[in-house]
C-alpha cells in the first residue's frame, strides 16, 4: 500500500473538519441557545459570548415557565417520561412479535408468506393522516383513546414493519448450514434459535431496534390526535413553548437537548453491537 | 446377515420438477466407509441432508440400526456431519464449537473438557481451541468441523467434501490420516467427494452417484477395472481414459478390432461383439511406449510430455490422427525428452474396456 503524503493527510483532515462543522453547527448552536435567555438569543448581531444561565433547564425540570404574561405550568418532564415509556415499550413489543416473525419469513416458505410480509411493510406506505380519522373513531369506541395501550398499539405501525424487514434480512444472511449443524449436534429447534440464530442476528436486531426507537421517539401526529396532555410525548409537548407572550427559544433549545439525549445514549450503547456485526465473518473466508 | 448401521431404502427426492434422487438404496455397515462420488449436481449433498434429517425424502426409508428415523428430527438421529463450508458457529470458540454435540447430550463439564482435548490433540488443533473461527486458517477450520462431527462418536458420520476448501498439502496429509481416524470410531461413514483419487484412497466401497442414481457401488479396484459405464470410466482415471469408436470383426475363428490402422486380436469373450459399434477404452497406463519398434507396436508421434505426480503423461498422436494418452513412470520420462518425435506404442488388447456407444453401458470385460 502506498504511504499517504503529509499534504493529503492535512487536506483530508481539513475536509473532514469542514463537513463536521457544517453538520454539527446547528446542534452546537442549539446547545449554546439552551444556556441563553430569550433576550440574549434574539439580540442583533448574535454573539458567541454570553453569560450562561441554567434558567431554561430549571424551568423545564420544575415545570414552571416564567413568561411576561405570568407563570405557566408545562409538564415537560412528564412528556419526556411519556416519550421514553411509549418508545421503549413499543420497540420491546415489536421485538417480541417481530423477531420470531422475521425468522419465520426468512427460513420457511409458507402459503401467502410473501403477501403477509408485504402487507406488514405496506403499513409504512400509508400516510398517517389518512388513517387517523377512522383510527380515532375506532379508538373512542374501543375505549383506547388517550391510553398508553392505545398509543403503543398504534406505534406498532411504525416499529413492527421496520424491525420485521431489517431483521429478516439478517436472518437470511446466516447460512442455514450453521443452524443445521447445531441441530445435528443434538440441540432442539428452540435452542438453535436462541443460541445460534439470535446471537448471529444481534447486530441487525440492534440496528433495527435503534432505528425503530428513533422513529417512535420522533412521532408527532399519532400522539397529537390520540392522546391528551398527560399521555403526550415531548414532540407534542414542545408545542407548549409557543406561548401567548411569544416563543420561548431558550426553553425550546434546552428541551431539544434534553429530548435528544436518550436517543443519543441509546445509539452510543447500540454502536458496539452494530460494529460487532461487521467483523463477524459469517461462514468461511 | 447382521443389520447394517445405516440403510437407505429406495429414497426419492424432487425439487419442483427436477428429480434429484431417484430410487437410491445403499447399506453401510458400522466401521465401514462408503465414498459417494460423482459430478456436482448429482445429488450428493441432498443425500446427506436426507440422512441428517435437515430435509425429508418424498419416498423411501432411512434406517439406522434397523429402525426408521424418518420421523425423527436431526437432533434425535445418531448422526454427525462435517459440512463442505465448515458451518462453524462464528460467535463461539473452537472449543465450544467442538463441545457443542457433547453439551447437547448433557455430558459433565470435566468429561467434555477431556473429550474435546483428546480429539483436538488427535487432529492437532489443541493450540487453537481458544480461537474464534475467523481467527483459524482454512485447515484449522476444517479440522475443527471434523472434530465437531467426530467428538461424540456418532453411529453415522456424514462428511460432505470436507477437503474441498483446504490447500493441496493438507488435503494430501488428511487423505492419509482419515482412513485410520474414521476406522477408530466405528461409525458408518458416508464420505462425499468429487475427487476420484480421494474416493479411491478413502473408500472401502465407492458409490457413484450420477443423475440421482447410484450407477455403480463397488470396491475401488472394481470401479476402476470394471466401470459400469463409459461415464464412470471417464470419471475415474487421470489422465482420462482413451476412447475410440470402432467395430470388432470376426476373423479366422477369433475376433479382431482395427485400431490405429493395426489389427488387434481380442479375447474370446469379445466374440459376441463382432459386427457392432462399440466404444473402445484404453487406460493410459496400459499403453506401452518405446523408442524402438517392438512386436505389435504402432508408430506414433509424441507431442508432449507432462509430469503428473509419480507418473508422466505422454501426449501421442497416431498415424490416423487420433489422440492417445499414455503414462510412464516419471524416472523413465527423460528418455522421451520434451516430445516432438516419433515413438512406438503398443496397447494390450486383454486390458481393453468396451462400451455401448448409445447407452454407455460396459460390454467388456463381461461382468464376473
Amino acid at each position: 500500500m502506498m504511504r499517504e503524503s503529509p499534504l493529503s493527510r492535512i487536506l483530508r483532515g481539513l475536509a473532514l473538519l469542514v463537513v463536521a462543522l457544517f453538520f454539527l453547527f446547528p446542534i452546537f448552536w442549539v446547545l449554546l441557545m439552551s444556556f441563553q435567555t430569550n433576550e440574549q438569543i434574539l439580540r442583533i448581531p448574535p454573539s458567541l459570548f454570553f453569560e450562561p444561565t441554567l434558567g431554561n433547564y430549571v424551568a423545564l425540570v420544575s415545570g414552571k415557565l416564567e413568561t411576561a404574561a405570568g407563570t405557566l405550568e408545562i409538564p415537560f418532564m412528564r412528556n419526556l417520561g411519556n416519550s421514553v415509556l411509549l418508545s421503549a415499550v413499543s420497540v420491546a413489543l415489536s421485538l417480541v412479535l417481530g423477531v420470531p416473525a422475521a425468522y419465520a419469513f426468512a427460513r420457511f416458505r409458507f402459503r401467502l408468506g410473501e403477501n403477509i410480509a408485504f402487507t406488514l411493510l405496506s403499513f409504512r406506505f400509508a400516510p398517517p393522516l389518512l388513517v387517523l380519522l377512522p383510527l380515532s373513531l375506532y379508538f373512542q369506541d374501543l375505549g383506547l383513546n388517550d391510553t398508553y395501550t392505545g398509543l403503543i398499539w398504534v406505534y406498532q405501525l411504525i416499529s413492527l414493519p421496520l424491525i420485521l424487514w431489517i431483521v429478516r434480512g439478517y436472518f437470511e444472511d446466516i447460512s442455514p448450514d450453521i443452524e443445521h449443524a447445531y441441530r445435528i449436534d443434538g440441540h432442539s429447534w428452540w435452542r438453535t434459535f436462541t443460541r445460534i440464530a439470535l446471537p448471529l442476528a444481534r447486530p441487525g436486531i440492534a440496528a433495527a431496534a435503534l432505528l425503530a426507537f428513533i422513529f417512535c421517539w420522533n412521532n408527532f401526529i399519532f400522539a397529537l390526535i390520540l392522546a391528551s396532555a398527560d399521555k403526550q410525548p415531548v414532540t407534542v409537548g414542545a408545542l407548549a413553548f409557543v406561548t401567548a407572550s411569544g416563543i420561548q427559544y431558550g426553553q425550546i433549545a434546552a428541551a431539544v437537548i434534553l429530548s435528544v439525549t436518550p436517543t443519543l445514549l441509546l445509539a452510543l450503547y447500540a454502536q458496539r453491537y452494530l460494529v460487532e456485526g461487521l467483523s463477524l465473518g459469517a461462514v468461511k473466508g | 446377515m447382521t443389520t447394517p448401521r445405516l440403510a437407505l431404502d429406495r429414497l426419492r427426492k424432487r425439487y419442483r420438477d427436477t428429480v434429484v434422487l431417484d430410487d437410491v438404496s445403499l447399506e453401510v455397515a458400522a466401521g465401514e466407509t462408503v465414498v459417494v462420488c460423482g459430478p456436482s449436481g448429482g445429488g450428493k449433498t441432498v443425500l446427506l441432508r436426507l440422512i441428517s434429517g435437515t430435509s425429508s425424502p418424498d419416498a423411501g426409508d432411512i434406517r439406522i440400526d434397523g429402525a426408521s428415523v424418518l420421523n425423527l428430527g436431526p437432533e434425535e438421529r445418531d448422526v454427525g456431519m462435517a459440512f463442505q463450508n465448515f458451518a462453524l458457529y462464528p460467535h463461539l470458540t473452537a472449543f465450544e464449537n467442538i463441545a457443542s454435540p457433547l453439551r447437547a447430550h448433557g455430558l459433565a463439564e470435566a468429561e467434555i473438557k477431556e473429550r474435546v482435548g483428546s480429539i483436538a490433540a488427535l487432529l492437532r488443533i489443541g493450540h487453537v481451541l481458544g480461537h474464534r473461527p475467523r481467527e483459524l486458517s482454512n485447515g484449522q477450520k476444517q479440522r475443527t468441523a471434523l472434530a465437531r462431527a467426530l467428538v461424540r462418536g456418532p453411529g453415522v458420520l456424514l462428511l460432505d467434501d470436507p477437503l474441498r476448501n483446504v490447500d493441496a498439502k493438507l488435503r494430501y496429509e488428511m487423505r492419509l490420516e482419515l482412513p485410520r481416524l474414521l476406522g477408530s470410531f466405528g461409525s458408518a461413514v458416508i464420505y462425499v467427494t468429487q475427487d476420484y483419487k480421494e474416493a479411491m484412497a478413502l473408500g472401502q466401497r465407492i458409490a457413484v452417484l450420477r443423475g440421482g442414481r447410484f450407477e455403480q457401488v463397488a470396491v475401488p479396484p472394481a470401479i476402476y477395472d470394471r466401470p459400469a459405464n463409459v461415464e464412470i470410466a471417464r470419471l475415474f482415471g487421470d489422465p482420462t481414459i482413451n476412447l475410440y469408436p470402432c467395430r470388432p470383426q470376426a476373423m479366422g475363428g477369433g475376433t479382431i478390432v482395427e485400431l490405429f490402422g493395426d489389427r488387434l486380436p481380442l479375447e474370446a469373450a469379445a466374440g459376441g461383439l463382432a459386427g457392432r459399434d462399440v466404444l473402445l477404452g484404453v487406460r493410459a497406463e496400459d499403453v506401452e511406449v518405446t523408442l524402438e519398434p517392438v512386436p505389435g507396436a504402432v508408430p506414433v508421434e509424441l507431442d508432449a510430455v507432462t509430469p503428473l505426480n509419480v507418473r508422466a503423461v505422454l501426449y501421442l498422436r497416431t498415424r490416423d490422427g487420433k489422440e492417445l494418452l499414455a503414462t510412464v513412470a516419471e524416472d523413465e520420462a527423460p528418455r522421451f525428452g520434451r516430445g516432438h518425435r516419433s515413438v512406438w506404442a503398443r496397447v494390450t488388447p486383454d486390458r481393453f474396456l468396451m462400451f455401448d456407444p448409445a447407452s454407455g453401458a460396459r460390454l467388456l470385460p463381461v461382468a464376473a
